[in-house]
């Protein structure tokens, strides 16, 4: 210590260090936490506000009540149906055209396989036929292993008991499948190719994949009337923006060398699309194709309120009958559906690529295996076609049966046994966790609220979040459902807050453990493609009719995305500084916290913005098990000819509150990870 | 300081581009420019241009990677471009096949305008005129060596039996026989890039770029892929453009080299001519580590013949590198005369020698007084 | 015209457009050549059996006594006049959407619906698409239910004006300091709402959302004593398992209900009707004389559901038995 300090005035609060030296590490401190201080700060003034003006300014509005806004709403939608019903508006006309051609090819398919027509008493192709035709493409696409996987799932369809509702559902799969892709494909390029495409198309697909389908239901199945059309093109909506967002990433992402290289001998733009980015980005779109797949078969059961064929509708029936069982093998039957199809699609993705590096080795010996299996088809063909043993699937074995009894009894131990204790977790659940949080968002003052917002919004995510937030809010507002949509977002943000935590600790395990993350993964497969309606009703046996049925259903729905991400991103965690941080003596604690966590953050960022997404894809699903707010609003403007105008409203407001939390998690996202090296600095 | 006195009494120097001036050259560049940013087209011309670059991206945002290069390449030469990462070489090349569009400025191949052409014929020239050898190699990961290597003829529409025969005739000239059904992931890094040679070579291009092409293999392979370049270029005898960091590479296989730093040029010149003179600090540092009894020659290092002279010693070109007459004029009593067309330019005694091979670590020895 | 009806039975092949078919030929070709090889599936020879033109389209709305009344009816019409059936999972407004486009012919149990008769029949001021085509013989019953154990435990808890003093039981998570009301299915008609305010009850109305989700509570209410108070209706299944108990609210008179905000009296009695399509009626087909004279009553329609959601019969199966056991009434709706 130089006597020149002691003769400085106390300009640290008393401390006799160099106000240089000490000035920088408290900056420093103070920066690295002023976003928690200015949160913290919000949160106190929101509290108080609320505590001041409870209960004024809320905004309520009754169940049946309407507004201008939604009378507007539901005159549009009335326009549209007037203009399909009069047949003026060529667009709609165009509309009904696609529909007859799409039922038109759709009921000659279902004629092959799955529908009689008179005066034949059965389908062209049985079962026999349709089984070997699907063995001959996946031994011919992807191998015989393929093969030995889609054999058994085709065999499961039938003995669960569903052939028929499997075949169909195959179909409209299928169907929407390819024309998102061939459609999806070709937008993906322009996007990864055009800026201003790019910028055009990116927010149509944000409001395609957070709009809740229950709200294009109607709309849908008035421009394509009732039956497959409008399945399908209900579907292609919420299935395409998958393989278009993963397409143009995957085009865009192609090595930049090699592009350059390919120019330098002066192709043109096609030979460069067919011959340079396509095969460079084929893994990117495969994956991208696969996830228009499963998110074409979630859709299956809401298309069923349609009546689209499939194995939705036994869903449904289950749940209409209050049969647990039926619902559930017709769930398990998707859930094989979809582990088949992304299995074989993978599968296939990558034959093309192994046969050619085999080269000629494979090849004799896979030509006899082709023809033999052509001759073998063609022989299950005739037989299917003349025999009704071959055509009718046999109704012994029957596994179906068994197995809904048993999920039946299932359900009545729920009911009997555990539905009193669970009463206990509910009540506490909500009383302290939900209602306090949901009375500050909901109960408040609208415009304290939204002020509180816009500065969270402010303070995570910065400028550009709080823009995106203004808007947001703004139309929320306008649109006349602020109450209901405050609940949502209370749901929407508790749930998010449990899957975060969720994805944290399983994904932790799963990524530092080979054993858990091969025990853990096909759970997660089965939870992210059985239909939602099939746990919703053990949960609700459980818990009852209340926002945290709902709430949980949501985080069932959106856990195991969030978990493998963060699995993931553990598990890409460099092997050399594991092994960097092993030498520096961390133990398992210290590696997890301050070296696999950290540098997997941005699989930790992403988990969570997906998980967001996905809880709020769940709203309507909640609504209907007892959340109320925007979901029973939307899933009212579907069943009721006056509430349309309201379910628009509602649904609108969803994809706002998507949209918002969406941007100011991205952004936040960003900020944080742009400042982390100055905060470890 | 010294350096300026010597520079002044340079010598003239041979293959410089007005030396050539007779015939055609292979590739003319005059006044090309690179401007990277919004409106960089207005600052060409402007006041702005004369700016350093780290003065014109705080003025205007705009980033000047290659100012003002102008530079011709004799048939069959092989040019090599020097410089530090940043110095705007791999921009440089890049703008002679247009893969970056010019700010300003031309390019002349083979009597074609290529700032000014048409995209079309743009790409047939880049099909038949000219190729590119890159430092990242740039092969299709999917497709077999044969395949990348018949690319180029892929893309101006040979037929496949025509492009199987010129692809395996390119396989075999870089050595890769045996190869051919492999994919690239299967081969060393060594053998990609000939792999990559092979497709510029396999369209008979008359102009071959290469950018970096061997700064991301190892040394002795590197060596390797040098010495074949060399060998190539004696076989087939291309016009060459070659980008490189490293002064060792560009010496062994450079006619001419052309030093950038920010995107000027600082110096161009034969190897010796810029061990002899450097033109300024930068290169001079660049030089300093080179051994330059491999690279001087004899022009460089000898004196006036002065009336004291003995003239009794071995007779040799001007362009004998010093080490090569290192033996001769050490073995001799008498110094070595330099004779070019019979006539005596200079000497050369033992000390200048030794000066040259033992001493060259001293800067500015070599050719101080 | 919006949309063309898909064609069907033979045309279908003139229909096939022709890229798919190609597209498919190899495939087709197989069929058509082992067509040839003749079999044990033969083909229905005579057309005789059938009266029926056109196929019957009829909506199934979403609930299981619906599904009991459309099942019956089509049993009938199949078996005993060879109609083609075809069943269309909808909701009751796209249902009655569908009578105009020709994809719907008939919704065999309409609950009113004051709104979608306003816009679909002629004599409402609609387009005339929709056509009442008489009562089902089903009554319709909408109101407030308990538990059986609560309706015996407290025995006035039936009269609305105790329903105050019995908050507090009803109490949970989602009312607050209030009694929970639960209402269900959105598509359903309901006054609550303004009934708790105008009755000056001390109840929230809480949106179980679902049918399944009240059935649920309900079950659960019972098994486990719980206290609970909702909206149901009758006929439904689900009372044969648990008979609830209504609860009086002041008591319907015409009118009453004209204005939804004040309304402060009970639900209507239903007179459960049938709708079918305009085009339907105007047509030929034997089916149109069924549909009119087809009734029955609120035990038949249990009877029947109890054998499809209970007994978990197919629906088929379920219509085939009670037609088998009901042949007077089934041969009452046949007779012209």
């Amino acid at each position: 210590m130089s006597t020149s300090t002691l003769e400085r005035p106390a300009a640290g609060g008393g401390t006799h260090r160099d106000p240089e030296l000490s000035g920088s590490p408290a900056l420093a401190t103070l920066r690295r936490h002023w976003r928690a201080a200015s949160l913290l700060g919000v949160l106190v003034v929101w509290v108080v506000a609320w505590a001041i003006f409870k209960d004024q300014y809320t905004l309520v509005i009754g169940g049946s009540a309407r507004t201008p806004v939604f009378d507007w709403l539901g005159d549009r939608s009335a326009w549209v149906e007037q203009a399909a019903s009069n047949g003026s508006n060529p667009f709609i006309n165009l509309a009904g055209a696609i529909a007859d051609l799409v039922d038109s090819v759709f009921g000659w398919l279902q004629s092959l396989f799955t529908v009689a027509h008179f005066p034949r008493p059965l389908p062209q192709i049985g079962w026999l036929g349709t089984i070997a035709v699907a063995a001959l493409v996946a031994y011919a696409a992807a191998g015989w292993r393929t093969l030995a996987l889609v054999v058994p799932c085709f065999l499961a369809f039938g003995v669960l008991g569903y052939w028929n509702d499997a075949v169909d559902l195959l179909i409209v799969t299928f169907f929407a499948v390819v024309v998102s892709c061939l459609v999806g494909i070709a937008i993906g390029v322009l996007m990864a190719h055009s800026r201003r495409v790019s910028a055009f198309v990116t927010p149509i697909l944000d409001v395609m994949q957070t709009m809740p389908p229950f709200v294009y239901l109607l709309p849908m199945s008035i421009l394509f009337g009732i039956g497959p059309a409008a399945a399908v093109m209900m579907t292609l909506i919420y299935a395409a923006p998958p393989v278009i967002r993963i397409t143009a990433h995957g085009i865009r992402s192609v090595s930049g060398p090699v592009i350059e290289a390919t120019d330098s001998l002066g192709q043109t733009g096609l030979q460069r699309l067919w011959n340079v980015e396509l095969p460079m980005a084929k893994r990117t779109i495969i994956a991208g194709i696969n996830q228009t797949m499963m998110a074409a078969l979630s859709m299956a059961t809401i298309a069923a309120y349609i009546d689209s064929p499939g194995l939705g509708q036994p869903v449904l029936d289950g749940l209409k009958r209050g049969q647990l069982g039926t619902s559930f093998v017709a769930g398990i039957a998707i859930v094989i559906m979809a582990v088949m199809l992304d299995r074989s699609m993978t599968a296939a993705g990558f034959r093309a690529e192994l046969a050619a590096r085999a080269g000629e080795r494979g090849g004799p010996f896979r030509r006899v295996g082709l023809a033999v299996a052509t001759v073998g088809t063609l022989v299950a063909l005739y037989l299917s076609h003349n025999y009704i043993w071959a055509n009718e699937f046999p109704a012994q074995p029957d596994l179906g049966t068994p197995l809904r009894n048993a999920v039946d009894r299932f359900g009545e131990w729920l009911r009997t046994d555990l539905s009193h204790l669970t009463d206990g977790i509910q009540r506490g659940f909500t009383d302290y966790g939900l209602n306090p949080i949901q009375s500050l968002f909901a109960d408040s003052p609208w415009f304290v609220t939204a002020a509180a917002i816009l500065a969270i919004a402010a303070v995570v995510g910065g400028r550009r979040a709080a823009v995106a937030t203004v808007l947001c809010l703004g139309m929320i507002l306008g649109l006349g459902l602020w109450n209901h949509a405050m609940e949502t977002l209370t749901a929407c943000i508790v749930a998010t807050v449990a899957v975060v935590v969720l994805a944290v600790v399983l994904g932790v395990l799963m990524g530092r453990s080979n054993r858990v993350d091969v025990g853990l993964r096909p759970i997660l497969d089965m939870g992210q493609t059985l239909p939602p309606f099939v746990y919703l009703v053990p949960i609700l046996i459980l818990f009852g009719p209340n926002r945290f049925t709902a709430m949980l259903a949501g985080v069932v729905y959106a856990a195991p995305v969030a978990i493998k991400l963060v699995a993931d991103g553990i598990r890409a965690v460099s092997p050399n500084t594991i092994e960097a941080a092993e030498m520096a003596g961390s133990s398992t604690w210290q590696m997890i916290t301050k070296v696999q966590l950290p540098m997997a953050r941005s699989s930790v960022l992403l988990a969570t913005n997906q998980g967001l997404l996905y809880v709020l894809s769940m709203v309507v699903i909640g609504g209907m098990a007892g959340a109320g707010a925007l979901g029973f609003d939307v899933v009212t403007g579907f069943r009721q000819s006056s509430a349309v105008g309201r379910g628009l409203a509602a649904g609108i407001t969803i994809v706002l509150i998507g949209i918002m939390l969406d941007r100011i998690t991205t952004y936040g996202a960003q900020r944080a990870s742009a400042t982390s090296p100055d905060s470890r600095a | 300081m010294t350096i300026r006195t010597t520079d002044t009494q340079s010598p003239d120097i041979p293959g410089a581009p007005d030396a050539a001036a007779g015939s055609q050259p292979a590739l003319k560049v005059e006044g090309l420019w690179k401007i990277f940013g919004a409106k960089a087209d207005k600052i060409i011309g402007s006041g702005d241009a004369e700016l350093s670059r780290t003065d014109l991206q705080a003025k205007t945002g705009c980033v000047a990677a290659v100012k003002d290069i102008s530079f011709e390449v004799q048939p069959g030469e092989v040019f090599v471009i020097m410089g530090l990462s940043g110095s705007g070489k791999s921009t440089l090349v890049r703008l002679l096949n247009r893969l970056i569009e010019p700010t300003d400025g031309s390019v002349v191949i083979n009597g074609e305008e290529i700032t000014s052409v048409s995209s079309g014929k743009l790409r047939d020239m880049r099909r038949r005129h000219m190729a590119m050898v890159f430092q990242h190699f740039g092969l299709l990961p999917h497709r077999k060596v044969i395949d990348n290597v018949a690319y180029g003829l892929e893309v101006r529409g040979e037929s496949k039996a025509e492009r199987r025969r010129r692809a395996q005739e390119m396989v075999d000239l870089v050595g890769l026989s045996g190869y051919e059904n492999s994919f690239p992931d299967q081969l060393s890094g060594g053998m990609q890039q000939r792999v990559g040679l092979a497709r510029a070579l396999a369209v008979d291009p008359q102009v071959l770029f290469f950018d970096e092409p061997f700064s991301a293999l190892d040394p002795l392979i590197r060596r390797d892929m040098q010495d074949e370049i060399v060998r190539l270029h004696h076989e087939v005898g291309k016009t060459m453009v070659f980008i490189t960091h490293d002064l060792q590479e560009a010496i062994k296989l450079g006619d001419r080299i052309l030093i950038m730093r920010d995107g000027e040029m600082v110096q161009c010149g034969t190897a010796a001519e810029i061990v002899a003179h450097p033109a300024d600090d930068y290169v001079r540092d660049f030089v300093s580590e080179v051994p330059k009894g491999h690279v001087l020659t004899l022009r460089y290092v000898m004196q006036p013949v002065r009336p004291s002279d003995s003239l009794e010693g071995p007779a040799m070109d001007p362009d004998t590198v010093v080490w090569k007459a290192a033996r001769a004029a050490l073995a001799s009593a008498h110094p070595v005369r330099v004779v070019e067309n019979g006539e005596l330019i200079g000497i050369v005694d033992d000390e200048a020698i030794l000066r040259v091979v033992v001493a060259e670590e001293e800067p500015g020895t070599e050719t101080g007084e | 015209m919006f949309h063309i009806p898909i064609p069907r039975g033979n045309s279908m092949e003139l229909k096939r457009p022709r890229t798919v078919a190609a597209a498919l030929a190899g495939l087709g070709l197989a069929v058509t050549l082992t067509g040839c090889g003749g079999g044990s599936i033969q083909n229905a020879t005579s057309e005789s059996d059938t009266k029926c033109d056109d196929d019957l389209n009829v909506a199934i709305n979403p609930w299981v006594g619906y599904e009991a009344d459309a099942h019956v009816l089509g049993y009938v019409a199949e078996n005993r006049l060879g109609c083609k059936v075809n069943y269309k999972d909808l909701d009751e407004q796209v249902s009655w959407k569908g009578f105009g486009s020709g994809e719907v012919d008939v919704v065999v149990e309409n609950w009113g619906h004051p709104e979608l008769q306003k816009k679909y029949m002629a004599d409402q001021g609609g387009d005339g698409s929709a056509v009442d085509f008489g009562s089902t013989g089903n009554e319709g019953v909408i109101g407030w239910y308990v538990p059986p154990w609560m309706a015996e435990k407290y025995p006035d808890i039936t009269d609305w004006k105790n329903l105050n003093k019995y908050a507090s039981l009803f109490k949970t998570t989602e009312s607050g300091d209030k009694g929970t009301l639960y209402d269900g299915d959105p598509g359903f008609v309901t006054n609550d709402e303004a009934l708790v305010s105008n009755l000056k009850l001390d109840y929230k109305v809480v949106y179980a959302g679902s049918e399944t989700a009240l059935i649920e509570a309900f079950r659960d209410a019972e098994k486990n004593k719980k206290p609970m108070l909702g909206y149901f209706y009758e006929p439904q299944w689900f009372l044969s398992e648990v008979p609830l108990v209504k609860v009086d609210l002041p008591e319907y008179k015409d009118g009453c209900d004209a204005d939804a905000a004040k309304v402060a009296c009970d639900y209507p009695v239903y007179d459960l009707n049938k709708v079918v399509s305009k085009e339907f009626a105007d047509s030929k087909s034997p089916a149109v004389d069924l549909v009119k004279n087809f009734t029955w009553t609120n035990e038949d329609q249990n009877l029947v559901a109890k054998y499809i959601a209970e007994d978990q019969m197919d629906p088929d199966e379920a219509a085939k038995k009670w037609v088998d056991d009901n042949q007077d009434k089934v041969d009452a709706w046949l007779k012209d």
